[in-house]
């Protein structure tokens, strides 16, 4: 009997000490969480810029960079063959599968956000004069990454196809990025 | 800590404060009378020397602090005005350079001595974990540390080192975009650096604390590693090793302040000198040379690794390679569980003493690896190769070789006691190490296929070296009427000039003869007013877009940092403005191009800017092109770095002073020491 007595209040002891300490984690989290969420990007760098640009004086085979929330963007107008290029590749043999298709909106138009998808350099070959790779894209300096025509992965460290920006054409050539 | 019996102190002051809190007591029983083992060797100075650079990084740290900016938009600025207009500020941030590779060739020299002479065996495991937690801590300490100055390579560095965080699976990318509190590198970064960089040193500093607490529980390990049995083993902390410690940190010292004096941006890399620039990346990213084995190890991994011969990837190459740079560092602190050898010191273990040697080999050789680029080739071996090669014996050392050595190696006999053993120390590790650590920093060189121009003489080459004065006065003059049509030179005010020579109304002349924008006035209106000596030289275009567009598009740089900012500054600079060829058969210049043979690629948007004759100079040198570049060359190097002179003159005085503190310790040691031996 007397152990019995003992060993309940043994449990509400038990209980109430869990009870207390699981307060106590509760309320350090939730203080913790604000300081740290305070770090993540704020309301000014998230309102998410669009940027119009005139493709009108690009000229077939040029590229420009524009800059999309602090990121570059590489807009390439692709001469007939680099399309056929990028089009002729067999798309089972990609490290990241994607058809040119799938890529762009229009073929001589490829949009493509100008960050290597291994640790973020920006790759070269936007000057028809500097190195571009292998496969006639963009040549990453930092890790020895190469894109093709269509801004894919080919060669090298990183393991994904260049990103393509959220875009759409308000007239034939204008275009909106974000 | 402290209570208990307590010797009285005869100074009263002390006394007081020592009965009411037993500090004084403390000191004396921790560094005062504390027994050390009486065999050790130089290599352990280098904890007490680490401790020293500690400080001098904070304190450095703490004044630089005052000085800098944390803005994307000032820090760099911010940095050139420490460098050239805060009163001895180029010293305090070249010792706070320069301090950060010293310290960590003083941190990686103690941990290699730990693991030579098995430290970390028990009961000293704790020490040595806290000991790798403290490397780590000084890792990102120093990583972001190297952001601030927002130079080119501190933006790059930053990027790439955040974005190795991006391979974790699932939450990778809003870990990453977490850590720049935006979608790139940018000022919610550099601020959040700029505060963790200013709290981890005293993070450190309190474990270091702990680690000098946990090895005054079980004392100090030596190179016999047998422990201390009678009191003829060891001796009291003071004076002998407080003695040997200091000579060995003048000696220290002394190899600092040759680097800081001498070479102070040797170890650094002339991309930091350029601005940050998002849009384009330079074309060899390297880390400072104490991350270089690691960096290697992570572009080492090219791979994915999955199931050979379908497409399931458990691994990928990225992920792989951060696992393989992390994972480096993470075996240490399991090391004293790796290796369970019962006998400490290498010294009687010649197996693992020879795998580790070759171990410390092979951290040289990534080293180099490191600051090569990804595609380097050594003859017909491709160094990623090699750096796999390397890596895969790094990590067989800590899993395979030394678990098999622990259960298989015959360790030599040991000595009954440290007194009775033969004293002698092990040179041909002590070199072996030294040598390897000299091999693991040289700064990489930039690749490219230009010719290298030729090695000129410099009047401010050398440790004497000084500006000759008629040289700049000349050059500024090449400059104002050639140069400053298309480049700026911002970071130069008129009335540095006195530096050149000119006094101080010739000074106001000169800035007279510009006209610059001023305002706006008591009606908001801006005017234009003639340039004063304290502004900066007047640039030649409104911003960097108008510089673009007059130039077709090409940047024309500015020049104050030109010189630093390229490898063989004055060297280079001078082969481009003197190596214009007509291009070679086969290579087509479109227009606006030009060929320079010294230029990387060759191919150079500036046209040649120097002719015969085209500068007229009234002290009858002679008016051709080698000595227009010759005298530009001059005066941008001073514009670069305006406190050579006193630089190298104060260098000579300090080097004398701890040159001659060293042997004063030398000889109280020696004399010290004599009754001992
Ligand atoms: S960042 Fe492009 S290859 Fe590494």
């Amino acid at each position: 009997m007397t152990a019995d007595i003992k060993h309940e209040g043994g449990t509400r002891r038990d209980f109430l000490q869990l009870t207390a300490g699981a307060f106590g984690v509760v309320g350090a989290a939730s203080v913790a969480w604000p300081l740290v969420n305070s770090l993540n990007p704020a309301k000014d760098t998230l309102a998410l810029s669009t940027t119009e640009i005139d493709l009108a004086p690009v000229q077939l085979g040029q590229s420009i960079t524009v800059m999309w929330r602090g990121k570059p963007v590489f807009i390439r107008h692709r001469t007939p063959e680099e399309i056929q290029k990028a089009q002729d590749v067999d798309v089972s043999a990609l490290n990241d599968k994607e058809p040119d298709s799938q890529r762009v909106q229009k073929p001589e138009w490829l949009v493509v956000v100008g960050i290597c998808t291994h640790l973020g350099c920006v790759p070269v070959g936007q000057k028809t004069t500097e190195e571009r790779g292998e496969y006639g894209g963009w040549f990453c300096p930092c890790h020895g990454s190469e894109y093709d025509t269509s801004g894919r992965i080919r060669k090298g460290p990183a393991p994904k196809n260049l990103a393509v920006p959220p875009y759409e054409f308000l007239t034939d050539t204008l275009i909106k990025i974000g | 800590m402290g209570s208990g019996y307590r010797q009285p102190f005869k100074n009263p002051v002390v006394e007081w404060i020592d009965s009411r809190m037993p500090v004084f007591t403390l000191m004396q029983k921790e560094y005062g009378v504390f027994p050390v083992p009486r065999n050790f060797n130089y290599f352990w100075n280098f904890g007490a020397i680490a401790g020293v650079m500690l400080v001098v990084m904070i304190a450095t740290g703490i004044v630089l602090a005052m000085h800098y900016t944390a803005h994307v938009d000032y820090a760099f600025d911010s940095v050139e005005r420490i460098m050239r207009d805060v009163n001895g500020g180029w010293l305090i941030r070249y010792l706070h350079m320069n301090g950060a590779s010293f310290f960590f060739i003083a941190v990686y020299i103690h941990i290699f001595r730990g693991m030579y002479y098995g430290s970390y065996k028990k009961p000293r495991e704790l020490l040595w974990i806290l000991g790798v937690l403290i490397f780590l801590l000084m890792m990102a300490t120093a990583f972001m540390g190297y952001v601030l100055p927002w130079g080119q390579m501190s933006y790059w560095g930053a990027t790439v080192i955040t974005n190795l965080f991006s391979a974790i699976p699932l939450v990778g990318d809003s870990i990453v975009s977490w850590l720049w509190g935006g979608f790139s590198v940018d000022n919610p970064t550099l601020n959040r650096f700029f505060a963790l960089h200013y709290l981890m040193p005293f993070v450190i500093f309190a474990v270091v604390f702990l680690h000098v607490w946990a090895l005054h529980v079980p004392g100090s390990n030596n190179p016999l590693g047998i422990e201390p049995q009678t009191e003829k083993d060891t001796l009291s902390f003071h004076p002998y090793y407080t003695v040997k410690d200091t000579f060995g940190l003048m000696v220290f010292l002394l190899i600092f302040a040759a680097f800081v004096f001498y070479a102070p941006d040797y170890l650094g890399h002339p991309d930091n000198y350029t601005p940050a620039n998002p849009l384009v990346t330079p074309a060899h990213i390297v880390p400072e040379w104490y991350f270089l084995p690691f960096y290697a190890m992570l572009r080492a991994i090219t791979f994915n690794i999955g199931i050979p011969g379908t497409e399931i990837v458990f691994i990928t190459a990225k992920l792989g390679g951060v696992i393989a740079m992390f994972g480096s560092i993470l075996l240490w602190f399991v090391l004293p569980w790796l290796d369970t050898h019962p006998v400490r010191s290498a010294r009687f273990r010649p197996l693992y003493r020879l795998f580790f040697l070759i171990l410390i080999a092979v951290f040289a050789l990534l080293g180099y690896i490191g600051s090569q680029s990804a595609d380097a080739h050594w003859g017909p071996v491709p160094l990623s190769l090699l750096g796999l090669a390397c890596t895969g014996y790094y990590y067989a050392f800590f899993l395979g070789i030394l678990p098999w050595l622990s259960r298989y190696e015959k360790a030599k006999a040991l000595p009954s006691s440290i007194h009775e053993a033969v004293l002698k120390v092990k040179a041909p590790a002590a070199i072996v190490i030294l040598a390897v650590l000299c091999l693991a920093s040289p700064s990489a060189r930039a690749a490219g296929d230009a010719v290298h121009p030729p090695a000129q003489h410099w009047s401010f080459n050398g440790p004497f070296g000084t500006f000759d004065r008629a040289s700049l006065q000349r050059g500024l003059k090449v400059y104002r009427e050639v140069c400053s049509a298309c480049h700026s030179l911002d970071r130069v005010h008129y009335r540095n000039l006195e530096a050149l020579g000119y006094d101080e109304a010739q000074v106001k002349a000169i800035a007279a003869e510009y006209t610059v924008t001023d305002g706006p006035n008591d009606e908001g209106e801006m005017f234009e007013r003639p340039a004063r000596p304290s502004d900066p030289f007047k640039a030649p275009f409104m911003n960097e877009n108008a510089a673009k567009f007059a130039n077709n598009g090409a940047l024309p740089p500015d020049l104050s940092l030109i010189v630093k900012a390229r490898h063989n500054g004055p060297d280079y600079v001078s082969g481009i403005l003197t190596g214009y060829e007509p291009a070679p058969e086969g290579h087509e210049l479109l227009p606006g191009q030009n060929w320079n043979k010294y230029m990387p690629g060759h191919v150079i948007a500036m046209a040649p800017p120097l002719l015969d004759g085209g500068v007229a100079y009234e002290d009858g040198s002679p008016e051709t092109v080698e000595q227009y570049s010759h005298d530009v060359v001059n005066f941008l190097t001073w514009a670069a770095d305006p406190y050579l002179e006193e630089r190298k003159r104060l260098g000579i005085s300090v080097l004398i002073f701890l040159a001659v503190f060293a042997g004063l310790m030398y000889a109280v040691k020696r004399r010290l020491w004599s009754d001992i031996h």
